[in-house]
């Protein structure tokens, strides 16, 4: 009973973890460029949601204007700070990137203060089967994240534009040629990128009522490593990884000898898979040319 | 004798002299007693974050690789050797050994932690090193975070042994020259070289025959002892080690300097080291409370401007027109240095045709049934 709790708990985490990897590895696999302020974009997600709940209470109206003004900022963001550098050293693309990150989270402190903010969303309640007993939120987030990655692999895989997309991550240059518009592709992949954070924002407040402005850095990172897991750049290796971090944090959570070192435990498979298998579970192997 | 001491850049030895100078002006000050507690304080730290921000820019700067877990570093030399001292300090008391074994014992775990978290990073091309230095920076604190009272003082974090401040501080500026000796040191031999092929274009510094990893997983080691090695000044700086301090910001906080200064400069980072840390701490009582985050704000202002400003191609023809040395130049600061005024030797260049006469070697007939056998030495007149 408590391992089928565990695994359902771990699916939810996995789930949203699997959200925000799936950012990092589209924007990765177009613009091949490691987006380091995506975690940062869910935490303005959070709060652009509690802004809308103190105006309407309406977690959905929330939802919606998160999911707006992220897609919004994602696309500012690819234009003011990485557009420039396009062409330029990865380095500098990473540590402008990096800068980003910080200036949303000063940003958001400055504004809403270093104190947590309390939402409460939802309350869903309970489920009870027999002695099974599982939180509504955990199916919500399970149920929402299967039909967005379910609806953004058909959008990828059936749409002219999604071909498109694949067209620029496989080769920008040839992409050009056949009339392909690549900035425009890259700017539409931190749009649905950045609106994934939204969402991934939306599950997290679901799941725990505090929101700080370090809200997504932790996420992030661990949702980067579900992407580097599951193999960068593929979106069913974002799934993948994601929900295998998640059932392996909900799994650390409930030993309490071992609780404490998740974080650490997290990072360390990481460490090890880029040592065993450093393209990642569904990864592609990638040659390097000159 | 004279020849050679002609022929040494001088330029190269420049930041040597001045913080050598400094250390002996700052010693006898301390000495003599006309130097306040906090002034010395702030050397420490200055000196400290030299040392961080020299070692980082080696990484970055000349490498070309980000690492974004100096803080990590900084956090097992400062744990590891401050726990040494306090085990030294029964045996030894408050002595120059205990101090200088903990140093080596700092530095030497942290290169340790280096090696095993390059081994896996530095193979792959890419950001990788980036986000497995950041996870290791967590790992590291939630370890030591977590870690009994014993052993490492938990969340209430290790208290070291106190040192003498006016020795502390002479002791931090002579690991920063043997610091600034070892990178130069190194930026500047043949490895450097190598280490500067490889952040220009991989692929070709491995086409002509650079261990490319091996280089690689050198430079990073060394960045890593080094920053033990701040850790462990840090540790008896403060007196006591605790985990919360060596968080990503403060990683990012060294990232700020090493760009601040400038990619691939050590003078830059040494610079924008002193400059930052003096501005932190002058600010740490201005900017109280929520406003302290104003200071992060213009950190992560700084990094975006300036790497935009210096990276982005649509700018080239921009900062080729206005850079520091070209307005010197129209300033008559600084001599000109360009084709026009290179002095040539006119009797070498006499011998060099110049001008080929495309007629001439048009017209020389190419016979197929020539004398001229490859085989053969030629006819001698």
């Amino acid at each position: 009973m408590k391992l089928i709790e565990t695994l359902l708990n771990g699916l939810s985490i996995g789930s949203t973890y699997a959200m925000i990897a799936l950012g990092y590895t589209m924007v990765y696999g177009i613009a091949k460029m490691l987006n380091f302020a995506h975690g940062d974009v869910i935490m303005v997600g959070g709060y652009m949601i509690f802004v809308t709940m103190s105006a309407i209470a309406n977690p959905i109206i929330g939802l919606a204007a998160a999911v707006i003004f992220c897609l919004l900022l994602g696309i500012t963001i690819e234009k003011i700070a990485y557009k420039p550098l396009r062409g330029a050293s990865p380095l500098a693309v990473l540590i402008t990137a990096i800068g980003v990150s910080y200036l949303l989270q000063s940003t958001a402190q400055m504004i809403f203060g270093s104190a947590p903010k309390m939402l409460i969303l939802l309350d869903l309640g309970n489920l009870e089967f027999g002695g099974l007993k599982i939180p509504v939120y955990t199916l919500v987030t399970l149920g929402c994240s299967v039909v967005i990655m379910i609806a953004l692999s058909l959008f990828v895989k059936y749409t002219k534009v999604g071909r498109a997309m694949i067209a620029v991550s496989e080769d920008k240059g040839a992409a050009q040629l056949m009339g392909i518009n690549v900035n425009g592709i890259i700017t539409l992949t931190f749009a649905i990128g950045s609106s994934l954070a939204a969402f991934a924002g939306f599950f997290m407040l679901l799941k725990s009522p505090s929101l700080t402005n370090t809200l997504g850095a932790m996420p992030g990172i661990k949702a980067f490593t579900a992407a580097v897991i599951g193999g960068i750049g593929s979106i069913p290796g974002a799934m993948v990884g994601g929900i295998l971090i998640g059932v392996i944090e909900a799994i650390s959570l409930t030993i309490p000898a071992i609780a404490p070192y998740t974080d650490a435990i997290e990072f360390l498979i990481l460490i090890v898979i880029l040592l065993v298998r450093p393209s990642g579970i569904l990864g592609k192997k990638r040659r390097e040319k000159v | 004798m004279a020849s050679n001491l002609k022929n040494i850049k001088w330029k190269h030895y420049v930041n040597y002299v001045v913080i050598a100078v400094l250390t002996v002006v700052f010693a006898v000050m301390s000495l003599t007693g006309s130097l306040s507690s906090s002034s010395i304080y702030m050397l420490e730290k200055i000196a400290i974050a030299i040392i961080l921000s020299v070692s980082l820019s080696i990484v970055v700067g000349f490498l070309g690789e980000l690492s974004l877990g100096h803080a990590g570093f900084m956090c097992v030399g400062a744990y590891l050797g401050g726990k040494a001292s306090v085990l030294l300090e029964p045996i030894f008391g408050n002595d120059i050994l205990c101090f200088v074994i903990s140093i080596v014992v700092g530095g030497l775990v942290a290169a340790l932690f280096g090696i095993v978290i390059g081994l896996p990073a530095l193979r792959l091309r890419g950001d990788y090193l980036a986000i497995v230095t950041l996870a290791f920076g967590e790992i590291v604190r939630s370890v030591f975070m977590n870690s009994s009272r014993e052993s490492f003082g938990g969340s209430l974090g290790l208290n070291t042994p106190r040192y003498d401040k006016n020795v502390l501080f002479i002791f931090a500026f002579v690991l920063l020259l043997i610091c600034l000796a070892v990178t130069q040191n190194m930026i500047r031999s043949k490895h450097g070289r190598a280490i500067t092929a490889i952040r220009d274009n991989e692929i070709a510094a491995k086409a002509t025959g650079i261990n490319v990893t091996k280089y690689k997983l050198i430079v990073f080691t060394i960045s890593s002892f080094f920053a033990g090695i701040a850790g462990v000044l840090y540790s008896f700086s403060n007196y006591t080690v605790q985990s919360t301090k060596f968080s990503y910001n403060y990683s990012i906080e060294i990232l700020v300097m090493v760009v601040l200064g400038g990619m691939g400069s050590i003078n830059g980072a040494i610079i924008s080291a002193t400059l930052i840390t003096f501005l932190d701490l002058k600010l740490q009582t201005i900017l109280t409370g929520d406003l302290a985050v104003l200071q992060d704000l213009f950190y992560a202002l700084i990094l975006i401007i300036l790497v935009i400003y210096n990276n982005a191609p649509a700018l080239k023809g921009f900062r080729e027109k206005y850079n520091f040395k070209t307005v010197l130049t129209k300033l008559k600061l600084k001599k000109a240095h360009g084709p026009g005024h290179v002095n040539d030797d006119e009797a070498k260049w006499d011998r060099v045709p110049t001008k080929i006469n495309m007629d001439e070697v048009l017209s020389v007939d190419i016979q197929p049934t020539s004398h001229y056998t490859p085989d053969k030495p030629d006819k001698e007149d």
